[in-house]
C-alpha cells in the first residue's frame, strides 16, 4: 500500500470518456508506489501552472554513454526541497524494440517484472523513436533495471548525438507488399553501429529507419537521415484472380475513378483484351473476360497506389532491392527537410549486399562525423555542401533519378564538361 | 562484504524478432500473397501456400502501466495465441491462425476497454511525444491532449468512413517529434525567451546557444556584471530552439504559447510525392485537461474532409483538389498573413501562375 494520493482534479478528467486513459493506468501504479503517487502529484501541478518541471541532468550505465533519459524535478519548495519527493528523480532508459515490434506475452510480461520491481511500472510502447520507453526510475535503480532488461536480451538504444534506435515495418513477417528482408537489414545495419549508439560522439543524431515498400510506414523520408525503402525495377506483377475478384465488387466506375485516374504518371490503361500491347515493359492482366488492365512500367513510378488499391491483383515485381535517401529531418534548424535520393536501386538480398548496405552507411557516417558542423543533421550539412560534393565523397554515381528537374539557373562552372562526358560515357562502356 | 562485482553490459543490439513472431507469420515469413479487411479493425492476411493470418488491431493508451500491459497479454494468451505487436502509432495488434477466434478476441478487448479500429480509412490513433509526464522542453502535455482527443474521435477510430487514412500527431513544442501528419497541432510561441542572467553564464555553453539560433538573434552580453546572452526581439521567431541548450532561457510560458494546427503531412508516396503539412490555424489556448478549442478546430477540418473527400483522396490530395481557398471556407478557419511562408526557400509555395480559385 503506498501513501494517499494527491488531489487531481485536473488529471481526473482525462479518467472520463471512451479511449483508454493513462491517468487512471498511473493511478493503478499510485496504489502500490509512493512514487508514481508523486509523480501524479507533480502532473497535477504541470496542468495547473501549464509549466513543465523535469530538467536534464547525467545518469548512465556503466559503459554506455547514453540511452537513458535522465530527469530530475525542478519543482521545489521556498527551501529548495523537493514539492513531490518521492518523484524526485524521474528518468526513462530507451531500449531497442525488435524490428517490427513484434512480442511474445513472455518476454512482456518479464519486462514488466522488472519494470515492476525496478521503476515506476509505467511503459511506452514506443516512443517517437521507436524505443521501447521504461519511464521513471530513480538513479539508484537505473543500473539495476538495465542489467535485468539486458539479461533479458535487449539492449539501450540512442540519445544525444548517437546513432539512434532505429524502427522497421511489420514487413516480410506479415505484408505482401515487403521488397527485402527489413529486419535482417535492420539488424545488419544498427548492429554495426552499437558503439555509436552507446556511445554519442557525432555532430548530432543519426537515424537510420527501414521501410519495406514506398508506402513507406516508418515515415523514413521525413524522419530518417538514411532511409532504406523497398522497390523493385521490373515490372509489376499480377495475380489474375485477384483483379477479377476486385472488378467483380467495385466495377469500372471505381476502377476508372480509384485506380486508373490517380496514377500519377497515367501508367496504367483500362484496355480491350484483344488490343493490350506486348514488350518487356509491358504489364496486362485481365478483368473479366473482354478487357484488361495495361502497365507501362517504364512510366510508373513505383508509388503502389494500383497495388494498394488491388493488394494481391497487382504487386511488386520479382527483381526486388531498395532505394536510399539521405537527409530528411524535422524543423530545427533551417527547416524541414526531406531526405533525397542517393542509391535509385540496390539488391537486399543476400548477406553481402546487406554488407553493401552497412558499407553505405558506414562511409555516411565517417562522412558526416567529419565535416558536419556540431548540431547539424546530415539533410543540413548537404544543403551547406551540395549533393555533388556529398555524393563525390561517397564515390557515388550521379544520376537523374536524383532530381525533381535538373537545375533551372545558370549558375554553375561548367568548364569541366567535356571530360564529364567523356568520364561518364567511358565508365558506362565498361559496365556494358 | 565485498562489494559485487560491475556488471559489464552485453552489447547485444536490435534483438533478433523471429523469437517472438506468432507461428503462422514466422512460416510465411516473405511469402505473403495478399490482404483485405473483413471488417474495421481487423486484417486478413493470406499467405501463397493458403495459410491465412488475422490481425486484431486496438487502441492502446501508449503509456501503459504494467497492469495495463499484462492485461493485454492475458488476451492474447487466452485469445490469440501469445502473440502481439504494435504499429507505430502504438496501437496493438493480436495475430490469430483461425478466423472463429476474431469475434471472441474483439469482444472482449472491448469489454477491458481497448477500443477495436485504427485500420484502413479510420482515424488510427495520434502519435504524439511526452510532454509533462517527462519531457524537459514540453509547453504542454502530449498523453492528456491525445486522451481528450481520442475521446473526441473515438467512433472514427473504430470506423472506416473517411475518405482514406488519417494520420494525426501532437508535439509539445516546435521540434516537433510527433512528425508530419495529415492533422497535426503543435505548440506555438508567441514571445521571445524570458531570460534568467544570472544563471546563463553558468549552465549555458554560450557560443553553443549563438550557433543554435536559426535568425542570428542571440548574442553575448554582459548583464548585471554578469556574462550572459540577449535576445533582438525584432528578429526573434519565437522557435524555442534556444531553450534546450540553455534552460535559462525560458521560451514556455502559461498564457502566450499557443497551439497551433497543421494539416496535409503524407508520409506515403502513394500517387503524390511525400509532402510537409502547413500550418493553417495558430492562437489556440494552451488549455488543459481537455484543450476543448484544439477539438473543435481539428474537428471542423475533419468534418469538413469526410463530407468532401473523395475515396483514396489523403488531406493533402483533397486540398489539391480543392484549392486553399475553399479548405479556408469549408473548414471556417481564417487565412492570415502570418500563413504566408518567408522562410528560405518560401517562393516555391507562393502561387506564381495564373491558376486561381473563386
Amino acid at each position: 500500500m503506498a501513501k494517499q494520493q494527491h488531489p487531481t482534479p485536473m488529471l481526473d478528467e482525462l479518467e472520463k470518456g471512451p479511449w483508454p486513459s493513462f491517468v487512471t493506468g498511473l493511478k493503478r501504479l499510485a496504489a502500490e508506489k509512493d512514487y508514481v503517487v508523486d509523480v501524479l502529484g507533480q502532473l497535477e501541478t504541470s496542468y495547473k501552472t501549464r509549466k513543465g518541471y523535469w530538467k536534464g541532468g547525467t545518469v548512465g550505465v556503466i559503459g554506455y554513454g547514453g540511452g537513458v533519459i535522465p530527469r530530475f524535478t525542478e519543482l521545489k519548495d521556498a527551501e529548495g526541497k523537493p514539492v513531490f519527493k518521492d518523484a524526485a528523480e524521474f528518468h526513462t532508459l530507451r531500449v531497442m524494440p525488435p524490428p517490427g515490434m513484434h512480442y511474445n506475452t513472455d518476454v512482456l510480461r518479464k519486462m514488466c517484472d522488472i519494470w515492476e520491481r525496478h521503476g515506476s511500472g509505467l511503459i511506452a510502447f514506443h516512443g517517437q523513436s521507436g524505443d521501447i520507453m521504461f519511464q521513471g526510475c530513480t538513479t539508484e535503480n537505473v543500473q539495476k533495471a538495465f542489467d535485468e532488461i539486458n539479461q533479458l536480451g535487449f539492449d539501450l538504444g540512442g540519445a544525444g548525438p548517437a546513432v539512434r534506435t532505429s524502427m522497421s515495418c511489420v514487413g516480410a513477417a506479415r505484408c505482401e507488399q515487403s521488397c527485402y528482408d527489413e529486419a535482417r537489414a535492420h539488424r545488419a545495419v544498427i548492429n554495426t553501429f552499437l558503439d555509436d549508439i552507446h556511445r554519442p560522439s557525432l555532430p548530432y543524431k543519426f537515424k537510420f529507419k527501414f521501410s519495406g515498400c514506398p508506402n513507406d510506414c516508418m515515415n523514413s523520408i521525413q524522419r530518417a537521415d538514411m532511409a532504406i525503402i523497398g522497390t523493385w525495377r521490373d515490372n509489376i506483377q499480377t495475380d489474375e484472380t485477384l483483379v477479377r475478384k476486385y472488378y467483380a465488387k467495385h466495377g469500372m466506375t471505381d476502377l476508372v475513378n480509384d485506380v486508373i485516374a490517380r496514377c500519377p504518371t497515367k501508367a496504367i490503361r483500362v484496355r480491350n483484351a484483344d488490343e493490350v500491347a506486348t514488350g518487356p515493359s509491358i504489364t496486362s492482366v485481365r478483368f473479366d473476360d473482354t478487357q484488361a488492365l495495361e502497365i507501362d512500367n517504364r512510366d510508373c513510378v513505383r508509388c503502389m497506389h494500383c497495388i494498394n488499391v488491388i493488394t494481391g491483383g497487382l504487386a511488386p515485381g520479382k527483381d526486388k532491392g531498395a532505394t536510399i535517401l539521405v537527409g530528411g529531418k524535422r524543423t530545427l534548424k533551417i527547416g524541414d527537410l526531406m531526405g533525397t535520393v542517393v542509391v535509385p536501386f540496390m539488391k537486399l538480398e543476400t548477406d553481402e549486399d546487406r554488407e553493401k548496405l552497412v558499407e553505405l552507411g558506414q562511409k555516411i557516417i565517417d562522412f558526416f562525423a567529419e565535416n558536419a558542423l556540431e548540431h547539424e543533421r546530415t539533410g543540413e550539412m548537404i544543403e551547406r555542401i551540395g549533393l555533388v560534393n556529398f555524393l563525390d565523397a561517397l564515390g557515388l554515381d550521379v544520376d537523374p533519378n536524383m532530381v525533381s528537374c535538373p537545375r533551372t539557373n545558370p549558375y554553375v562552372r561548367t568548364d569541366g564538361w567535356d571530360e564529364e562526358v567523356a568520364r561518364i560515357k567511358a565508365k558506362k562502356q565498361q559496365v556494358a | 562484504m565485498a562489494q559485487a562485482p560491475m556488471r559489464r553490459a552485453i552489447e547485444s543490439g536490435v534483438p533478433d524478432n523471429q523469437q517472438f513472431l506468432h507461428p503462422l507469420l514466422k512460416k510465411n515469413y516473405g511469402n505473403w500473397r495478399y490482404h483485405d479487411r473483413p471488417r474495421p479493425g481487423v486484417l486478413h492476411h493470406v499467405a501463397r501456400g493458403g495459410d491465412e493470418v488475422w490481425s486484431v488491431r486496438a487502441g492502446t493508451q501508449r503509456q501503459m502501466d504494467v497492469h495495463t500491459v499484462r492485461k493485454l497479454c492475458d488476451i492474447a494468451d487466452q485469445y490469440a495465441e501469445g502473440h502481439v505487436r504494435f504499429t507505430i502509432r502504438s496501437n496493438i495488434e493480436f495475430m490469430v491462425s483461425r478466423s472463429e477466434m476474431v469475434a471472441p478476441l474483439i469482444e472482449r478487448l472491448e469489454t477491458e476497454g481497448f477500443p477495436v479500429g485504427g485500420t484502413g480509412n479510420s482515424i488510427s490513433m495520434i502519435a504524439h511525444t511526452q510532454g509533462w509526464l517527462h519531457c524537459d522542453i514540453p509547453g504542454t502535455d502530449a498523453s492528456g491532449a491525445v486522451k481528450a482527443l481520442m475521446d473526441e474521435l473515438y467512433e472514427e477510430f473504430k470506423r472506416e468512413e473517411m475518405p482514406n487514412r488519417v494520420h494525426m500527431s501532437t508535439s509539445c513544442c516546435e521540434i516537433n517529434c510527433g512528425g508530419q501528419a495529415d492533422i497535426a497541432i503543435i505548440v506555438q510561441h508567441t514571445k521571445p525567451p524570458k531570460i534568467n542572467h544570472d544563471l546563463v553564464a553558468n549552465v549555458c555553453e554560450r557560443p553553443a546557444v549563438v550557433a543554435r539560433c536559426p535568425v542570428a538573434a542571440i548574442r553575448p552580453a554582459v548583464v548585471n556584471g554578469k556574462p550572459s546572452l540577449e535576445v533582438d526581439e525584432k528578429k526573434c521567431i519565437c522557435c524555442g530552439a534556444c531553450y534546450p541548450p540553455c534552460p535559462p532561457m525560458q521560451i514556455n510560458d502559461p498564457e502566450h504559447s499557443k497551439l497551433a494546427i497543421w494539416v496535409g503531412g503524407k508520409n506515403s508516396n502513394a500517387r503524390g510525392k511525400p509532402t510537409f503539412m502547413k500550418m493553417v490555424a495558430s492562437g489556440l489556448p494552451n488549455n488543459p485537461p481537455r484543450w476543448p478549442e484544439v477539438s473543435d478546430a481539428v474537428k471542423r477540418i475533419l468534418h469538413a474532409y469526410k463530407e468532401d473527400g473523395r475515396p483514396w483522396e489523403r488531406m493533402a490530395d483533397w486540398i489539391d483538389r480543392i484549392g486553399w481557398p475553399r479548405f479556408f471556407e469549408k473548414t471556417g478557419l481564417t487565412f492570415t498573413k502570418y500563413l504566408i511562408d518567408d522562410w528560405r526557400g518560401a517562393r516555391v509555395n507562393l502561387n506564381a501562375s495564373a491558376h486561381l480559385r473563386f
